[in-house]
């Protein structure tokens, strides 16, 4: 019988120019490119009026879901600023998060000796089951953050954290510069958790049971796809705001 | 002569103990995850249920208090998601 293998750390599957090129930055290149290339190919073609592409109406319907969602966290004036790079990260990180489940990805690979054991090198492997792109997207996500209260409010952003006017409130200020860093822990954790659980509980049902008992945890893994990367969205549209609301905090315009 | 000999029957010994003991390591995983998941347990549970008394005292708002319900599902099971990661490095590193 096959061998079960999970490893925590994507395997490199080449080199270029002596960095090694490990299968889930190969996956998220692919990823990218395709969303790239087809987002591209419909902006050329764009439609203001008339009889609109079914592609088009479709990104319609999800951008626009996605806007009053983010709009509904940030107040319209700012959602015209969060939204594309927090639109993004959901366009990024829902294929990202399914793309462990095409038939293909963890199973095409090759076997190599590394460290001295023979392993299984698979060549795709989703770009989320991988801490250091969920790494990258939470420290992506926590730089624009204070970014962002920069911008909206000069230096004063700092007396978020340092507020020496009585000890409470500079205690206060500690405990909110030691959250922005667990902030970066906790997405990163969020988002890896969640997909390479997804991708082990798989692999598992499928070595005991390969016939016909890994189909509703296939439609688990679908769910949660989705639902992270709307978290993740969520989240940072979340922390952004706050980030800007300044002192006080102003209750977010009542919307119809 | 017999200091070698003796050597290396307690050396034998120590290699029979290790390999005859209990499996603490699997044991580790189990309670790592099983304590990790009570607490999110309880906590999807209460996020759950003031979603449910806050839809059923004004449904109108419902998708205003599900968009959060899910918002405090994802922080809530955060939780549970480091318990098993811990569980998960233990097994596989």
């Amino acid at each position: 019988m096959a061998s079960l293998n999970i490893s925590i750390v994507a395997e490199p599957v080449f080199h270029i120019f002596g960095i090694a090129i490990t299968n889930s930055i190969l996956t998220s290149w692919i990823i990218s490119i395709l969303t790239i290339i087809f987002v591209l190919s419909l902006t050329n073609n764009i439609k203001l009026r008339g009889k609109l592409s079914k592609a088009q109406i479709f990104m319609e319907i999800i951008v626009e879901a996605l806007y009053n969602l983010i709009v509904s966290i940030t107040g319209s004036a700012k959602a015209k600023v969060f939204f594309p790079l927090v639109a993004t990260f959901f366009f990024f990180i829902v294929p990202s998060n399914w793309s462990g489940l095409l038939p293909g990805a963890g199973s095409i690979g090759f076997t190599e000796l590394l460290h001295g054991k023979e392993v299984f090198i698979p060549i795709l492997r989703g770009p989320t089951a991988d801490i250091n792109t969920t790494l990258a997207l939470a420290i992506i996500a926590m730089v624009m953050v204070q970014v962002y209260g920069f911008r909206y409010q000069g230096l004063g952003y700092l007396k978020k954290f340092f507020n020496f006017s009585n000890p409470i409130n500079a205690f206060v200020g500690i405990l909110e510069l030691v959250s922005e860093f667990s902030k970066i822990i906790s997405f990163t954790f969020r988002l890896f958790g969640n997909i390479f659980a997804g991708e082990v509980l798989i692999s598992v049902m499928s070595y005991l049971i390969p016939l016909a008992v890994p189909i509703p945890f296939y439609g688990l893994e679908l769910f949660v796809g989705i639902i992270q990367g709307l978290v993740f969205m969520m989240l940072s549209a979340v922390f952004m705001n706050m980030a800007t609301l300044g002192h006080g905090g102003d209750e977010h315009e009542a919307h119809a | 002569m017999s200091d070698v000999a003796a050597v290396t029957e307690v050396a034998q010994q120590a290699v029979a103990a290790v390999a005859a003991a209990p499996d603490f390591k699997s044991l580790a995983v189990g309670i790592a995850m099983g304590l990790g998941a009570l607490g999110p347990g309880i906590g999807i549970g209460l996020v759950g249920m003031g979603a449910m008394q806050a839809i059923g005292r004004n449904p109108e708002a419902t998708s205003k208090i599900q968009t959060n319900m899910i918002l405090g599902f994802a922080f809530a099971e955060a939780i549970a998601i480091y318990a098993l990661v811990v569980a998960l490095i233990l097994k596989f590193v």
